[in-house]
């Protein structure tokens, strides 16, 4: 088994950043990342298309290219398509790479996992035709595929770039349905001190909404009762705006109501998370260093709490730092000195951060579906299931996973997990820390009986 | 007094005895532990077995089948009274064999129990074409197999589900998140737990499996069990291929192919390892080959309650009588005993079976 | 299961030659899997094995499991792999499958 000094798992903006800082420091580093190529899902595929369709894509994804070209320089060994299926303590971690199990050792481990769409269950949103906004924006960049009669629905800038992006490359969507409310901005107007520090990204939300006003896009804010209709795709999105029902007919549905942490990795290890109230989302308990309850596991970037690119990769090069002090390749001083600056960085760039949560809210509906709206999209878990379950006693999601499977099918409860809590919470007046959450387990991805079977034999050499 | 019975323990041993309490009219609390407890009734393995049971101990082979008989009218009431069936199917379950000779030691033994159960010990030994007959999909290393009649598997969460809707439509109370702390008798008996809950009732069943290795002593009992980790896996849905559930495998009603389990002595620790989950991927394998790629969806750690000879324990307290210690590692098998044979037990009726052997009385001679 | 796609594709490269449930189809090669079905029309990737609705690829980063496909007998999701030529695509866990597997 190959031992580094750290292991870095997620090849996105935190990831490669980390990597290359802490191999810059003199650490020896395995980047794991499950795609075929560096840039994780905001920079996806960057290297082969930036020079393809970076015009649609703009700047500030086409500055991936400068973290994958550190990467390279570093000689880093970057494991692509490696998908990891567990970490245990040592550090020893197991993953499936062209079919086959393999395993690296590390002495420290930073998890770089990003952020998953927030889950978003409204009627119909298991339909053939919906996908995230994410999805969409992954089409879009790794395979130039667009949406051709698409309705964007729910609230927050990245359907903004989304739409623009679309507008960009052609194919406008229909019309964009956003949940968030005149009054969640007016109440946002509170963060705006801090927003103003980060007035670039304001900047370019306000460019971007200009830019899909004069495309003729057709907008609708504060929508409710939000459906997606057909029997076995998507024909259609049908609301409530301003007093009147709209239904409009299209293809593809693209949903989104926010990014939250993918906590899958960091719970399978025991790492402590808390109910993060502004973002509405568990985030995992770190320090300014990215350290966890867990010695010698850090979390940088969304995955530790959503930040954005740019606080993911400032907050890769602090994880880095630290490492490399604990290892003994910097003193106490250096690390210090090196990361003062980035601290400063970080807050400037967190700064717009509460105002866009205040201003673009999760939508209240999809955070508590009516009854017969499925929940966990694996094992066809409805919202009433799981009331049902809280009748019967159930206080955690542990408990109406037993009874009632919600978070058993090989998504393992990413895209159920916080509907299932925020449920439990309300039905038994409990809150979301006190309900708390799946408890995670290998495998974190699906692996096939016949890999694990072959690393019997492995072990078994290993031990001669 | 609160009720007739408070139980300690709301996982499947506790609420089948809940249940058939409740059936005779007595009046039940339930106290039942979080979210996060180490909890066998959510991690089994789901079998309703007899074979290998009480090879050393026929009244447990006995009680085994007492209770596997049971099972088919326990099944029906549960599924008439809340609408859920718990995929209950006793059409026999196979101990595989990758050797003759393990297969021949074993008949021996099976031969020497059947004897002391008067011949009611209903099992064919197949050899590897019958049992390919049966199962297509077994693989060329497995030489043959015993299938045993009285064996069979259900759905312990669909069990565990149907338990908790019908000991409350019965009028059970449960109340979960429960930690309970102590347990005294000065006139009846108090129930205290960690957030200050008091419940007095006139008996005390503990059956909260591992929960008994604290509380037990304070009730006067040894409670001389440990936790034994057993890993587990399941598949993807797969189409039917298993037909008849092993202890190796199963399919369960959902289509998964559940394979288990380690025996690992790691006190309480239920971790998943990957050496763990390997070595039962090999094994699943070597009986049926066409798992090899199945894609593994889940695995977990559950943490069985074994006693020194892995035998249950039933045993009222000498120090405060009218406190039963009820507790066992196949808390599935025994459900419908513990459903319909215990209570007289515990009401010390003329139908009360004799359980002397499952005393903790064994443990003081050795 | 395909028809008349409703995403339109940016670019056009070198095409290669797959299967899906038998049936010839050109993709672009080493082109994202989901996103070259998406592109050439195919709707339904799957039926679920619960209620046996349709399903199509939703997450497109590897995460939700809706994309999930037959190749070569083990179930993988399309969105993680690249198209490569002669490729045998199938809807996953069809009992036929299973029973030429034994």
């Amino acid at each position: 088994m190959k031992h580094s000094d750290l292991i870095v798992i997620g090849a996105g903006p935190a990831g490669m950043a980390a990597a290359a800082t802490a191999a810059e420091a003199g650490l020896s580093v395995t980047l794991l990342d499950e795609q075929q190529r560096l840039g994780g899902q905001i920079y996806r595929d960057v290297d082969r298309v930036a020079p393809k369709r970076g015009d649609i894509l703009g700047a500030d994804y086409t500055h991936g290219a400068t973290l994958t070209a550190a990467i390279r320089r570093q000689g880093i060994e970057h494991v692509e398509g490696a998908v990891v299926w567990a970490i245990e303590d040592g550090f020893r971690v197991s993953f499936t790479k062209d079919g086959r199990g393999a395993q690296v050792s590390g002495d420290r481990v930073i998890l770089a996992t990003g952020a998953l769409e927030r889950p978003m269950p409204v009627p119909g949103w298991t339909l053939p035709g919906v996908i995230t906004a994410g999805a969409a924006q992954i089409l879009l960049k790794q395979s130039g595929v667009l949406p051709r009669r698409a309705v964007l629905v729910g609230s927050g800038p990245l359907l903004y770039l989304i739409a623009a992006q679309m507008v960009r490359a052609g194919t406008p969507p229909l019309a964009l349905v956003e949940t968030q409310t005149r009054g969640d901005l007016l109440g946002a107007a509170r963060h705006l001190g801090g927003a103003l520090r980060g007035w670039n990204y304001l900047a370019k939300g306000l460019a971007m909404l200009s830019e899909i006003r004069r495309a003729g896009v057709s907008r609708y804010a504060g929508a409710t009762a939000v459906a997606v209709e057909g029997s076995d795709r998507a024909e259609a999105v049908s609301f409530q705006c301003g007093g009147t029902r709209h239904r409009i007919d299209c293809d593809t549905v693209l949903l989104h109501h926010g990014v939250v942490p993918n906590t899958q990795a960091a719970r399978s290890l025991g790492v402590t998370h808390e109910w993060d109230a502004g973002q509405s989302c568990f985030s995992p308990v770190r320090d300014r260093w990215g350290a966890t309850n867990v010695e010698g596991v850090f979390i940088a970037g969304d995955g530790a709490g959503i930040g954005g690119a740019k606080v993911a990769e400032i907050a890769g090069r602090i994880a880095a730092l630290k490492v490399a002090e604990e290892l003994g390749k910097l003193s106490e001083s250096e690390r210090d000195r090196k990361a003062a600056p980035l601290h400063r960085q970080r807050a400037g760039e967190s700064a717009v951060r509460p105002f866009l949560d205040a201003a673009y809210p999760p939508f209240r509906e999809a955070l508590a579906p009516e009854d017969a709206t499925i929940v966990c999209r694996c094992e066809e878990v409805t919202a009433g299931d799981i009331r049902r379950y809280a009748k019967l006693g159930c206080l955690g999601p542990n408990q109406t996973k037993a009874f009632g499977r919600a978070g058993m099918g090989p998504c393992q409860g990413r895209y159920c997990g916080l509907t299932v809590t925020a449920l439990l919470a309300q039905a038994n007046g409990l809150s979301p820390d006190e309900t708390g959450y799946y408890r995670i387990r290998p495998p974190l991805k699906p692996v096939t009986l016949g890999e694990l079977a072959a690393m019997v034999d492995h072990a078994d050499e290993a031990a001669e | 007094m609160d009720a007739d019975y408070a139980i300690i323990g709301g996982g499947v041993v506790g609420l089948s005895v809940a249940w058939g309490l409740l059936k005779r009219g007595r009046r039940v609390i339930v106290l039942d532990g979080d979210d996060g407890a180490f909890r066998a009734s959510r991690g089994n393995f789901g079998l309703v077995w007899v074979q290998s049971k009480g090879m050393k101990q026929p009244r447990y082979a006995k009680w085994s089948q007492q209770s596997a008989a049971a099972w088919a009218e326990f099944a029906k009431e549960l599924a008439e009274n809340t609408g859920s069936d718990v995929a209950l199917e006793q059409k026999g379950g196979y101990d595989l064999h990758f050797s003759e000779e393990t297969l021949h030691e074993t008949v021996a033994q099976y031969e020497e129990l059947k004897a002391k159960l008067d011949g009611d010990y209903p099992y064919d030994v197949l050899g590897r074409n019958a049992l390919r007959n049966e199962e297509p999909h077994i693989g060329p290393k497995v030489v043959g197999a015993i299938l045993h009649h009285q064996d069979g598997h259900a759905n312990p969460l669909k069990l565990l589900r149907a338990l908790a809707h019908d000991v409350r439509r019965l009028g059970g109370r449960v109340l979960n998140g429960k930690t309970v702390t102590e347990v005294t008798k000065p006139d009846g008996f108090r129930v205290r737990c960690e957030d200050g809950t008091v419940i007095g009732a006139d008996r005390v069943i503990l059956s909260a499996g591992l929960g008994a290795t604290q509380l037990g002593p304070k009730l006067g009992f040894k409670a001389p069990i440990r936790p034994q980790r057993g890993q587990v896996l399941i598949t993807e849905k797969l189409p039917r291929m298993i037909h008849r559930p092993s202890l190796i495998a199963r399919q369960v009603d959902e289509g998964g192919i559940q394979i288990g389990a380690t025996n690992e002595e790691v006190g309480f620790d239920d971790r998943v390892t990957q050496p763990g989950i390997s070595g039962l991927a090999a094994e699943a394998i070597a009986a049926y080959p066409a798992l090899a790629r199945a894609q593994l969806v889940r695995s977990w750690g559950a943490l069985r309650v074994l006693s020194p000879d892995g035998l249950p324990i039933y045993q009222e307290s000498r120090d405060m009588p009218g406190a039963y210690l009820v507790t066992c590692h196949s808390g599935i098998t025994l459900a419908a005993a513990h459903a319909r044979f215990l209570p007289d037990w515990l009401e010390r009726t003329e139908a009360a079976p004799d359980l002397e052997v499952f005393s903790e009385d064994r443990f003081a001679v050795s | 299961m395909k028809t008349a796609s409703p995403f339109l594709e940016l670019e056009s490269g070198p095409r290669v030659r797959v299967w899906l449930d038998e049936a010839p189809l050109d993709l672009p090669e080493g082109a994202n899997l989901a996103a070259a079905l998406l592109a050439a029309g195919v709707r339904e990737f799957r039926n679920t094995p619960v209620s046996g609705a349709p399903r199509a690829p939703f997450c497109m980063m590897g995460a939700c499991f809706d994309c999930l496909v037959d190749i070569d007998g083990v179930t993988r999701q399309a969105c993680m792999l690249e198209v490569v030529e002669g490729m045998r695509i199938a809807r996953p866990n069809q009992p036929e499958a299973a029973d030429e597997a034994q």
